[in-house]
């Protein structure tokens, strides 16, 4: 009742205190748009968090001699960046201008700070890559002796700038005026390069047989941790807006992606006897990261649409005399 | 041009020189007294017509008169209607002079044998009243939408007031997220951001804005920003004096959430009432901090990253 406006300001100035449902409103509108983004959007910010973490197997498995865990990472962290990119200039409204975002550098955007972060990290991730799946006649070549040369390097310059890929969507989200990421903002970055980790490291158990994939289940584990502990917080600590993380859609992709992430991380502790055992707990790993991403993001969504995650922590404020 | 904490949140006095602007004219804005709106959607249909806006449709939205909805990509004014109970004023005249019998009786709208004029307009006040309020982009002094433009399309202009070029906008919707006030969206179809530009065409010609040009009864009033913060404090204060206590204003403050609105309102009731946010925040307050967090997240993921290389085999 207390959505109308049926009421006169002194009674529900009464109401209000009462209960922190109640609040006034335009006849129960969104007070912020929706995004306008769609499911690109989160699919990218799995696609980019796996890439990431591939970037970092990929060079820790160069430097300690596991081939195959290199090549599955190297290829991985490409095909991640790939899908990465086709989601983000996908979901522009004018996708034929991508490149205005390379017209600036604003460091007050994080979409502009993700850009050029992307501009350092893809080059290396590609020639790394490309290293790996050169037919072996042209790797005596002499571009193919080059692109080998240079493939280590590549690699490992890409594994510096991979953390920042890992960890700027949580700000992208974050700096916003939508309630459940902008509220979200301590925790986020924590829960996505948790997320990117469990994915990662996912991939590489799927990918790679057991007695080389052993820091790829290492580090799917303690991503796969910190998800499951930092997620929680999103459910309980975020006053009145942890119920856009508790509710609908939102809380069904989120309970489905801590089963699985949960079942992952414990595969991941006997996977190193069994292959079946890594597959099996690698692609629950993969999903449990892509269903939280999609799950955060329509949490933020639903956020924007009811205007009582927008009224109700602001009125308080007021209330109370604090300044913004 | 100094880049400090400033340009980013708190109060800023030059907005246009902070911009990059070395010689500029005043900061200028708008000041919309919602106390004497008439509902009458000129402001509306101005903007419509010198901006060249497509319809957004003939929707019948139940809400009182208000059949717009919310400012969008092609509605960049937006007159709110709410209907609500009033309590009399203790000082009306009319009201202690009017019998109780008759303040009960149910009023069927028949034409009466009075002569036209000849009341005040005091008696025929009910217990009810009507608030109308033209809202607008309120040009920030911290503005969450062209704080976030990726591509530099949203500008500050030498007025101080914030604008997209549409030749620049690559539709990317983060301003859209960005605005604390949910104004600027993506137009379908077209798939740009738009809002309101304060009409920067005009402006540049030394006209004022099609809106404030239309507008019958001054509730919006365009002008130099501290003129107008001046005015508006006067008219609060005479509002007072006579009894509408309710009277106050929004957005006129530089030490709030977003430094002071460049299109503040003088309103009859609380904010969310017309459907704006009571405390808004630009996102870019928190920065610093956010990019501090990522930091730290950054760090220990590549921390993870190089120790799951080390150590003892488990299997
Ligand atoms: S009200 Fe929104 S769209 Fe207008 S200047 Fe402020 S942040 Fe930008
Ligand atoms: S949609 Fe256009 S104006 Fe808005 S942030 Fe993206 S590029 Fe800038």
């Amino acid at each position: 009742m207390s959505r109308s406006l049926g009421r006169m300001s002194a009674d529900a100035a009464h109401q209000r205190t009462a209960s922190e449902e109640e609040f006034r409103s335009y006849y129960g509108r969104r007070v912020l748009k929706e995004p306008v983004w769609e499911w690109f959007v989160p699919a990218y910010l799995f696609a980019g968090g796996l890439s990431a973490a591939c970037a970092e197997l990929a060079a820790g498995a160069d430097l300690t001699r596991r081939p195959r865990l290199r090549k599955a990472a190297r290829l991985g962290a490409f095909g991640g960046l790939g899908t990465s990119m086709y989601f983000l200039i996908a979901d522009l409204g004018r996708p034929e201008r991508f490149h205005h975002m390379l017209r600036v550098a604003k460091p007050s955007s994080p979409m502009s700070v993700g850009t050029w972060i992307l501009v350092a990290y893809g080059p290396g991730v590609g020639v790394a890559a490309v290293a790996e799946l050169l037919p072996s006649r042209l790797r005596r070549s002499r571009a193919g002796t080059l692109l080998g040369a240079l493939a280590r390097p590549a690699g490992l310059a890409s594994a510096a700038v991979a953390p920042g890929v890992a960890s700027y969507t949580a700000v992208l989200l974050s700096h916003t005026a939508v309630p459940a990421w902008n509220e979200a903002r301590d925790r986020l970055p924590f829960v996505f390069t948790g997320s990117a980790a469990a994915a990662g490291g996912g991939f590489g158990m799927v990918c790679v047989p057991v007695d080389e994939a052993e820091p790829a289940r290492r580090l799917a584990a303690v991503g796969a941790v910190t998800e499951l502990v930092t997620s929680r917080q999103l459910d309980e600590r975020l006053g009145v807006v942890s119920e856009a993380y508790r509710t609908g859609t939102a809380h069904r992709l989120r309970r489905w992606s801590e089963y699985l992430t949960a079942g992952g991380a414990l595969g991941s502790l006997v996977a190193g006897r069994s292959r079946a055992a890594a597959v099996v707990s690698g692609l629950a790993l993969l999903a449990g990261s892509a269903l939280q991403r999609f799950g955060i993001f329509e949490a933020g969504v639903e956020s924007t649409k009811d205007p009582k995650y927008v009224v109700v922590p602001q009125r308080r404020r007021v209330d109370r005399g604090e300044q913004a | 041009m100094t880049v400090s904490r400033e340009s980013f949140f708190g109060p800023l006095d030059d907005v246009s020189g902070d911009a990059g602007y070395t010689e500029h004219p005043q900061r200028v804005g708008f000041f919309t007294d919602t106390s004497v709106c008439i509902g009458c959607k000129a402001c509306e249909v101005a903007c419509k017509e010198w901006n060249l806006l497509p319809d957004d449709g003939f929707d019948l939205l139940g809400m009182s008169f208000d059949n717009t909805g919310e400012l969008s990509a092609n509605s960049w004014r937006h007159v709110a209607f709410i209907e609500q109970p009033a309590p009399a004023r203790e000082s009306s005249p009319a009201r202690e002079a009017a019998p109780a019998r008759e303040a009960d009786a149910v009023d069927l709208g028949l034409p009466s044998f009075d002569l036209p004029g000849a009341g005040t307009g005091e008696e025929t006040r009910t217990d009810f009243r009507w608030l109308m309020s033209s809202d607008v982009c309120k040009h920030c002094t911290h503005a969450g939408c062209l704080d976030v433009c990726p591509t530099g399309a949203l500008f500050r202009t030498e007025f101080g007031t914030v604008v997209v070029q549409e030749d620049i906008c690559n539709g990317c919707g983060y301003c859209v997220s960005g605005c604390p006030y949910g104004v600027i969206d993506r137009r379908e179809g077209d798939g740009r951001a738009w809002k309101c530009t304060m009409c920067y065409d005009r402006l540049g010609d030394g006209l004022e804005p099609a809106c404030a040009k239309a507008c019958p009864t001054d509730s919006i009033q365009f002008g130099p920003l501290d003129e107008l913060r001046e005015r508006a404090r006067q008219r609060v204060e005479t509002l007072h004096e006579r009894g509408i206590t309710e009277a106050r204003l929004y957005g006129e403050d530089p030490n709030d959430g977003v430094g002071g609105d460049g299109a503040f309102f003088l309103l009859l009731d609380e904010p969310e009432v017309y459907g704006l946010p009571p405390d808004p925040v630009v996102p870019t307050r928190d920065a610093g901090s956010m990019w501090s967090r990522a930091g730290v997240a950054a760090a220990a993921f590549a921390a993870a990253a190089v120790s799951v290389f080390f150590g003892r085999s488990r299997r």
